[in-house]
């Protein structure tokens, strides 16, 4: 694997993620999490639904960037008709264009500038899949990243929300690593058929999502 | 088109083609967003503003600052921080530019964008990033040593502000003491001492940003001008 | 597999020079039985099911300006058999028709495996009214595994794509998918005229597209505060607007 892919991965690249909780905190606010094990089946439900929408669309965005093709806004559309809940639209939109303000300057490549020219604010998970390109990223490691974030991002938000002891959110993690191995595999079996890309659904998530966007308290975007 | 400039400080372009990005930190409760809005309040005739609000978990300051109509609502942003005010000024400063730049393009011609932050602690500092110059608000009430003790926003910011020193007889903190501490430790960097309670406008302060306003100008217009010579020539 | 029917049923309809819909095509095919009434097409089921090896299939054609509503005479059991469950319905709706489908709910009985999925493409100007329950399991069990897959072009643009996978119950009975809920439904609408603005209450959100559709998405302890809740979301969502009148006027055949 290429290193340059550790950086795409790592929480601390400055791309905005640590403001979003991926739906967490209100689920905090909500009651519905208040320890490490109901951290865990939290993490588990959104891994394979949020996470698996977000693991393929960064998948076929990966591919995508590999061709030199440009149709992004086609597949920018893919990821809105998958985001019915306006609000996570938003939330993926601002976490899209923080990414891709940073991988430009981080790994100048000819897709990242097509991308930037055909949408403005493009969605999170292709960026994601763009950036993953332009470190000579497959599509399935594309997938394997994204999938990763798509649970490491709530779990910071736990720590930091509930005081959850770090070891054991960790322990969490990487009970879940062998779930994000099986999410990304599913996520890059068909990269180039966009219209069958998977979707799977959580009605909580979409209800939480818009919730916290008319909450009186909140420390994180989303 | 020199001798207008003298005349009217709008046209002249902000600092590097954009606003100048100042960021106010210090700790929670030190008068970060009193200190903003006196400053919009002072400078607002002078110069095109725009505001940052980077709240710990709620829009109390930007709301603050709305209810004050200190500048009309559509040139004031809050950012969210996730738990973590430091962070989003210094290590993922993300969100923060993202503000900015939203506000520059609903704004055209900004000259300024104040940026303040949550409440931090002393080793807080904005992002090169993020903010061209910075202002780290102490208050006296928070223990006179402060200065003495040092940290990050003490010493290096481009002006220290110790604030409410109107209180300092009530709880008993030295202000010779502190001035001595912070120059010693800034390196002569300037120190403002202020009570917002007495003048509501911050006038020392307010001449600091203009001075610092000014310069980012003439460096500019010298760059400007510099350029059209490199073009004609 | 082979031992499960095969069924293809279609029905198309057509705006006739005096402005009613016409049905041009009506083919039943053995347990996908459709009749015909004044003011809908009904499903009728022909036999219990659909059982485990079934493949039932269902299109429909809307004719520019025509009107079609599909209906059910009573909930469709997803049982158990030898194999996987299909019913699939594919839709097109020319510009200035409208589809309204509302058959009634769906229960995933224990054991079952089935698998519904629903490709729609409007045209530009088309409407659409998507209503769906499901019942996760009889009374007192658990349900089978029951997954979906719906996908609504309009244009050729993608407006929503949206699946309910109910196989794992350690993924969708998390706390972030389904949780313990015991009744799903969602309805989408599409339509230029209808709020754009979110709304939530508890088991409810209605969810304004990127494109012009809102998904209205509820889930409850029982089917009848899911339909209150679907109704409250419906409401909120396109009362007063163009959909309304269309809904109440939708017919198969108004002759």
């Amino acid at each position: 694997m290429d290193a340059r892919l550790l950086l795409l991965a790592d929480s601390r690249l400055p791309a905005g993620g640590h403001a979003h909780s991926g739906g967490l905190e209100p689920a905090v606010t909500a009651g519905a999490v208040t320890d490490v094990a109901g951290l865990a089946d939290f993490l588990r439900g959104r891994l394979a639904t949020s996470g698996l929408v977000a693991a393929a669309l960064a998948a076929a965005a990966c591919a995508h960037a590999h061709t030199g093709d440009q149709a992004w806004e086609r597949l920018d559309a893919e990821a809105d008709a998958r985001t019915p809940s306006p609000a996570q639209r938003q939330a993926s939109r601002a976490q899209g264009r923080s990414l891709l303000r940073a991988a430009r300057t981080t790994w100048p490549h000819p897709a990242l500038e097509a991308l930037a020219t055909a949408v403005r604010e493009p969605h999170h998970p292709i960026v994601l899949g763009v950036s993953a390109a332009a470190g000579n990223g497959t599509p399935h490691q594309a997938a394997t990243i994204t999938a990763y974030g798509a649970i490491t991002g709530p779990a910071s938000a736990a720590v930091r929300l509930l005081g959850l002891d770090p070891l054991a959110v960790h322990r969490t993690l990487a009970d879940l690593a062998s779930g994000v191995d099986r999410i990304a595999t599913e996520a890059a079996a068909a990269p180039d058929d966009w219209a069958a890309l998977p979707a799977p659904s959580a009605p909580i998530l979409d209800l939480y999502a818009e919730l916290h966007m008319s909450a009186d308290l909140r420390h994180f975007e989303s | 088109m020199g001798a207008n400039h003298d005349h009217d400080p709008h046209t002249a372009a902000p600092a590097h083609g954009r606003a100048l990005r100042l960021g106010i930190g210090g700790p929670v409760g030190s008068g970060k967003t009193a200190l903003t809005a006196a400053l919009c309040r002072t400078l607002r005739d002078e110069f095109d503003l725009a505001v940052v609000t980077n709240d710990i978990y709620t829009t109390e300051d930007a709301d603050f600052l709305r209810r004050n109509a200190v500048l009309p609502d559509d040139r004031i942003t809050a950012v969210r921080t996730g738990c973590c005010p430091h962070t989003a000024i210094r290590d993922d400063i993300s969100a923060n530019l993202d503000a900015v730049e939203a506000l520059e393009e609903r704004h055209p011609g900004l000259d300024l964008i104040i940026v303040e932050s949550g409440g931090d602690n002393l080793t807080a500092l904005f992002s090169q990033g993020l903010a061209d110059r910075q202002i780290f608000v102490l208050d006296v009430a928070g223990g006179d040593d402060v200065p003495r003790k040092g940290g990050l926003g003490v010493a290096a910011a481009d002006l220290l502000v110790i604030n409410k020193t109107d209180l300092a007889p009530m709880v008993g903190s030295d202000l010779d003491m502190m001035a001595r501490d912070s120059s010693r430790v800034r390196n002569g960097r300037p120190v403002a001492f202020t009570s917002l309670r007495e003048q509501p406008g911050a006038p020392e302060v307010a001449d600091w940003v203009r001075s610092v306003l000014h310069e980012a100008r003439h460096d500019n217009s010298h760059t400007a001008r510099n350029h059209d010579h490199a073009a004609a020539s | 597999m082979s031992r499960g029917y095969v069924a293809r049923a279609a029905a198309s309809v057509e705006r006739d020079v005096g402005g009613r819909t016409r049905l041009t095509r009506l083919r039943s095919d053995g347990p996908l039985a459709l009749r015909e009434t004044a003011e809908a097409l009904y499903l009728v089921g022909a036999a219990a099911g659909p059982l485990g090896g079934d493949d039932f299939e269902l299109a429909l054609e809307i004719g520019p300006d025509a009107r079609l509503a599909i209906r059910s005479v009573a909930t469709t059991l997803a049982l158990p058999g030898d194999s996987e469950s299909r019913m699939t319905v594919r839709a097109t709706v020319a510009a200035g028709g409208h589809l309204d489908f509302a058959p009634e709910p769906t229960v995933a009985a224990a054991g079952c495996h089935h698998r519904s999925t629903a490709a729609i493409d409007l045209a530009e100007g088309a409407t659409l009214r998507w209503y769906e329950e499901l019942i996760l399991g009889r009374h007192l069990e658990l349900p089978g595994k029951h997954t979906s897959r719906f996908d609504v072009t309009r244009d050729g643009v993608p407006l929503l794509r949206h699946e309910l996978r109910l196989d794992d119950p350690a993924v969708f009975g998390s706390r972030s998918v389904v949780g313990d809920a015991k009744a799903i439904g969602s309805v989408l609408l599409v339509a230029p005229d209808l709020s754009r603005e979110p709304h939530t209450a508890e088991g409810l959100a209605v969810l304004p597209l990127a494109g012009s559709g809102v998904l209205i998405a509820a889930a409850a302890g029982n089917s009848a505060v899911l339909r209150r809740r679907l109704a409250q979301g419906e409401e909120l969502a396109g009362s007063g607007t163009s959909l309304n009148a269309m809904n109440a006027g939708a017919s198969s055949n108004s002759a």
